[in-house]
């Protein structure tokens, strides 16, 4: 079953891939997207039946990869909770988004290649996800980064699109960069790069108490540039390369910068790469390595500052953003900081939770943001849009619904709210009860986030469905409400973010201690998630104080009224608050310079070295000197050399008669 | 089937192929066609004949095997022929290619076709007899001779500066095959034998090994190239006819790696062990060096080849880490880089036939007109980047893996190729291919045809099945590859203790 679930969708791709004229595209489009129901149908009866039957971690073995040595990699699945969650949250949103394409993309030219790449990109996620070693985890890691490459520059004659593309692969190589090194140290520490020998040698590394660790001098079980590490000092370089990798492709803090230009390609895409799956991918890693993250209590702060910085920073930026595509990929952004807060405090399951809501409402809110997209002509300012909400009502309440979930309405306390409300409030509740020297920090900084989140999500509300419409009368008279094919998956999707959360947080975040011994998660997670000795953190956010329950709540509200006021009640005050803070305004208008940091540190500088290195290195020092240098002075020479046969009779004479008197001149003094 | 001489036979098939042709007429388009077709025969049978060796060839043997040895000048030398593990895969991908060359060359050259086909043929003979000879003499005339008619091609076919990169490749490749051919004097004079099976058992004393190791290095590093000889080969690659890029792409520069597996490392253990800081040096700046100039280029070919010395540091680095991930990723990146370079400069050769020119700035929008030429080309270039799922890819880690539990500076500076790498191919891939089509000339442009889709398509399968199972590779390889190690090992081990020995009596 498995198999199938894995490589149906890479059937769909070659199909639709190889033979795009003998199936047509109709014919591309079912069977891509047939294959991706039945996965998704089969990826559901897989987290029923192995995720609640209590059933073993199971490994199933496909074909060789790479041997060499003692180094041996078998491409085969690890089967267990953490992976059949992902396999739900990628199918899922995966076929949701190829019914929705059917209709989104029905006025292209290349519909086979687009359905061909979406389920190129589901395969390779499907690897990654599935994988037992790390190596394959790496080839879906790089395999979901070339499609979304390609889906990117899918409009390949926009050259926005092409530079967002390369932009989005180059900077997840500098991720995959420390990745790759990640690999090599884990193979030096464990002698193996598959999960199973990993997670069962962890232990090995936990910190030795000081008494302890006197006795006998630390060990060097890493030379890492120089640095002679210890186990503890090892294990944490290694995370941290690992992490340098999440980084990458979770678009953290200082390489986040591809996210955003990433709304190039077409909306479906951003719906499922860019905000429900692929992004989700580092943070997958981290939970999936989550026994080791526990043994480098360092590398776990550090995920938790970049993660709280992350939050915080793209939820300022989305404040200000006009693009309504990018208003939602900075939220991405910022939803993803959360998770990685989840992951450094500890709290895996919170983070595997809200990345799962995440997947719903998130998706929901991109192909939401598509039908708008696609029904006012191919807009995305919102500045030319506004009064939409009687137009398109459906969209609208579906928007409506994405942004409740997200900015994560319900009553503390209890058990009634949205999505998000479960997932995002048990983040910022593990914040406040870890232990973690920079928790403190990540909960204020969480719980401001929250506040920018409803004003920048109810914001894209009002400015986009409310008010008197901004556009053309020529754009809003072909205003429409979308086809069913693009309206059913987001009533699927506004399901999901609604029941989610009230449904599974018994079981993602359930505290259960049942059957608990070391390396035990709780009942539904098992051991696919571990949490070290000191790690109470699934407890002890069940008790925190009532008023850290209220205060995103509180947050959410003040966001929503700000909002409120400045958008619908007095529209003028936005642009006069702007123009109070000019230097505030650009700061954040401009993705706090970024780019243009980079442009000037990277860019630049690299194209200066390489055009010097060629045309000083190569052409003027190596050719110069070498081949070309001593050609040119050997025609010099024999140039000369030419010039001394001047056939006088008297130039031979000369040069005769001093060298006979050189001759007898050495002679005289030399030869005594 | 053991009485066959199958290695005198696949060596010299096309050698004997040549000596037909050099009896045809070229005098019309009949008698070219002929010749074409004869070549083409001649290359296919020949790859045919050399599956046969890796049919009859025993994974489980460390040692030659298929060996041929026949006395030749008195007690001096033999024809000794033999492969092994490392050498018998270089055998398979010579012969694989040449079919490609051969109707790569179909349309693009039109003047002096028999020369043209007999150059190529002569080549083919010496390039496998340079990894299937097993005496000293023999591997220097086959290693010397292949330079001639590479030589030509350059220089008779190629570009508008043929003849300066033609003597630049000459000029620099000999230069370094002077000193390795004193080397093998020494060695002579020494050992008493010009036989490789012999001298691989033979240990030289350590301050001899010292100066053989870099007469043989300053060959090798030409012919690899590394940095900061390697500028001959963007010249030559630019000037070359397309098959003539294939092939110095992706087998003459094998022969570098291919020397100092069978000879560098495992003759002069001691020296190779003093010598590899250098060797990593040279191979990171090389990879860093070499990427980034690729990136200023202006002209395809000659970024292509930029990115080939890029690799070939990932070879060199890995052949001296001296480990089995090392040694075994360095013959996998070479092979691999063998099967990508060469296409890379098959789908050069595509669009230059079209028009003429190897100017970046000349092309854009390709897709619009070459869809298939537009995947075909992606294939490759992600291969080249070393994507996961390619055959760039597993090399290139292994090469990485084995670097980093010796060096990890080494493997950090080295670990940055993957996103420079990155950054060149993408970047050129996006100005030929991707954008609108607006230029006039490109108009009318055409996707690939049958011939060139039979050349491509087979590449790109093979880039693929290798990346997703190398097995049979290092099958292959493993048994010699570990046999080398061991020797190495134990060589490293008892020169350290004559050295601690000396010690001792000195203290």
């Amino acid at each position: 079953m498995y198999q199938l679930i894995v490589f149906l969708p890479l059937a769909g791709f070659l199909a639709a891939g190889l033979f795009p004229k003998s199936l047509g595209v109709k014919g591309s489009e079912y069977i891509t997207t047939g294959f991706l129901i039945i996965s998704a149908i089969l990826s559901w009866i897989a987290f029923f039946t192995h995720a609640f039957s209590g059933a073993e971690v199971q490994q199933i073995d496909v074909l060789r990869w790479i041997n060499s040595g003692s180094l041996d990699i078998n491409w085969s699945f690890r089967i267990d909770t953490l992976t059949v969650v992902m396999l739900v949250v990628v199918n899922t949103v995966s076929s949701l988004v190829h019914v929705y394409s059917i209709g989104y993309m029905h006025h292209d030219p290349h519909r086979p290649r687009f359905f061909a790449y979406l389920s190129l990109f589901t395969f390779a996620m499907l690897m990654l996800v599935t994988s037992d070693n790390l190596l394959q985890m790496f080839f879906g890691w790089e395999g979901v980064g070339l499609a979304s490459y390609l889906l990117i520059g899918f409009w390949y004659k926009k050259p926005s699109a092409n530079a967002a593309a390369i932009k989005a692969f180059i900077v997840n190589r500098v991720g995959d960069f420390g990745f790759i090194l990640g690999i090599f140290g884990v193979y030096v520490l464990f002698n193996s790069i598959e999960l199973s020998t990993i997670f069962a040698n962890a232990a090995d590394f936990r910190h030795v108490e000081e008494g302890a660790a006197a006795a006998e001098a630390p060990e060097t079980v890493l030379n890492f540039l120089g640095y002679h590490l210890d186990r503890t000092d090892a294990l944490t370089v290694v995370c941290l390369l690992l992490f340098m990798g999440a980084m990458g492709k979770s678009a953290q803090f200082l390489l986040h910068t591809w996210l955003p230009d990433a709304m190039e390609g077409p909306t479906p895409v951003s719906a499922l790469i860019h905000a429900a799956t692929m992004v989700t991918a580092g943070v997958f890693l981290v939970a999936r390595m989550s026994p080791l993250y526990e043994y480098a209590p360092t590398a776990l702060v550090i995920v938790t500052i970049f993660g709280a910085v992350t939050a915080f920073f793209a939820a300022t930026v989305g404040l200000v953003q006009n693009d309504i595509k990018r208003v939602i990929a900075y939220s991405t952004c910022s939803q993803l900081g959360y998770m990685f807060v989840a992951l450094g405090v500890g709290a895996y399951g919170a983070a595997i939770f809200h990345l799962f809501t995440h997947a719903f409402f998130k998706a929901l809110l991109f192909l939401g943001a598509g039908a708008v997209i696609h029904a006012v002509s191919d807009e995305q300012d919102m500045r030319r849009m506004g009064g939409l909400r009687r137009h398109i009502p459906i969209t609208y309440w579906m928007m409506i619904i994405g942004t409740v979930a997200l900015t994560g309405l319900g009553i503390p306390g209890t058990y009634i709210g949205t999505a998000g409300f479960f997932s995002k409030d048990a983040i910022i509740e593990s914040a406040f009860a870890a232990t973690n020297p920079a928790a403190t920090m990540a909960f204020t900084m969480l719980v401001v986030a929250a506040l920018f989140t409803s004003f920048y999500s109810w914001r894209l509300i009002f400015m986009t469905f409310h008010g008197k419409p901004r556009a053309s009368a020529e754009v809003m008279s072909h205003v429409h409400e979308s086809p069913n094919v693009m309206l059913v998956p987001l009533y699927i999707l506004a399901a999901g973010a609604l029941v989610v959360g009230v449904i599974f947080y018994g079981s993602f975040l359930g505290h259960d201690t049942q059957g608990h011994h070391e390396g035990w998660y709780n009942a539904f997670w098992r051991t696919a998630l571990f949490a070290g000795p000191g790690n109470e953190i699934l407890d002890k956010f069940h008790y925190v104080p009532l008023w850290v329950k209220w205060s995103p709540f509180v947050m959410m509200a003040i966001g929503f009224f700000t909002a409120y006021v400045f958008y619908i009640r007095n529209p003028r005050l936005p642009k006069q608050l702007a123009a109070s803070q000019p230097v505030l305004y650009a700061f954040l208008l401009n993705k706090w310079y970024f780019d243009e940091i980079y442009d000037f540190l990277f860019v630049r500088p690299t194209k200066r070295i390489a055009k010097f290195l060629w045309i000083r290195g190569d052409g003027w020092l190596i050719d110069g000197f070498g081949p070309d240098g001593v050609s040119a002075r050997v025609l010099d020479m024999t140039n000369r050399v030419v010039k001394l046969q001047s056939g006088y009779i008297y130039h031979y004479a000369f040069a005769m008669l001093i060298g006979v008197a050189a001759l007898i001149t050495w002679a005289m003094f030399g030869g005594i | 089937m053991s009485e066959w001489p199958l290695l005198s036979v696949v060596t010299f098939v096309p050698a004997f192929g040549a000596l037909i042709i050099l009896f045809m007429s070229d005098s019309d388009e009949t008698s070219r066609r002929n010749i074409r077709n004869v070549t083409l025969f001649v290359t296919l049978l020949n790859f045919v004949l050399s599956l046969g060796i890796w049919w009859s060839f025993d994974n489980s043997v460390a040692g030659f095997q298929m060996v041929e040895k026949v006395p030749w000048i008195g007690n001096f030398m033999s024809y000794h022929l033999g492969v092994d593990g490392i050498s018998m895969l270089f055998i398979i991908l010579t012969t694989f290619l040449m079919p490609f060359c051969i109707l790569a060359s179909w349309d693009s050259v039109q003047d002096r076709v028999r020369e043209y086909m007999v150059a190529f043929l002569i080549l083919e003979t010496t390039m496998i007899g340079v990894f299937c000879a097993l005496d000293l003499v023999m591997f220097y005339i086959f290693f010397e001779a292949g330079l001639i008619p590479m030589f030509l091609i350059i220089g008779v076919w190629g570009g508008k500066r043929r003849v300066y990169a033609s003597f630049k490749f000459f000029l620099y490749t000999l230069l370094g095959s002077v000193l390795m051919l004193l080397a093998m004097m020494a060695m002579y004079w020494h050992a008493g034998t010009t036989d490789i099976v012999e001298l691989l058992n033979h240990s030289f004393p350590a301050s001899m090994q010292t100066w053989l190791w870099l007469a043989f290095f300053a060959s090798f590093a030409v012919k690899m190239p590394m940095w900061p000889v390697h500028t001959w080969l963007p010249d030559a690659h630019v000037e070359a006819p397309t098959a003539g890029s294939v092939v110095l792409a992706a087998i003459l520069l094998k022969m570098g790696g291919y020397g100092f597996l069978r000879f560098s490392l495992p003759m002069f253990p001691l020296a190779s062990a003093d010598f590899a800081p250098l060797v990593f040096t040279l191979s990171v700046v090389a990879i860093i060096y070499t990427s980034l100039v690729a990136l200023a280029q202006t002209d395809i070919k000659k970024l292509i080849a930029y990115s080939s010395v890029a690799h070939m540091g990932f070879v060199t680095m890995g052949i001296f880490a001296a480990n089995v991930y090392g040694i075994e990723g360095a013959i996998y990146q070479m092979l691999s880089h063998g099967l990508v370079s060469g296409a890379l400069f098959l789908c050069v050769g595509v669009v230059y036939d079209r028009m003429h020119t190897r100017e970046i700035a000349a092309y854009g929008g390709l897709v619009n007109r070459m869809p298939h030429y537009a995947v075909v080309f992606m294939v490759f270039t992600m291969a080249n980047v070393g994507l996961p799922g390619t055959s760039g890819f597993v090399g290139e880690f292994l090469t990485l893996l084995g670097i980093f539990q010796v060096n990890t500076w080494v493997a950090l500076f080295a670990a940055t190729g993957v996103v420079l790498s990155a950054a060149y191919a993408l970047w050129l891939y996006r100005r030929v291919i991707f954008g609108t089509l607006d230029k006039e000339s490109l108009k009318s442009i055409l996707d690939l045809n049958t011939r060139e889709k039979a050349i491509l398509y087979p590449l790109v399968v093979l880039v693929i099945f290798f990346g997703v199972y190398p097995a049979p590779i290092f099958d292959v390889m493993s048994a010699s590859v570990d046999q080398l190690i061991n020797n190495y090992q134990a060589a490293i081990e008892a020169g350290s203790q004559t050295a601690e020995a000396v010690m001792e009596k000195q203290g």
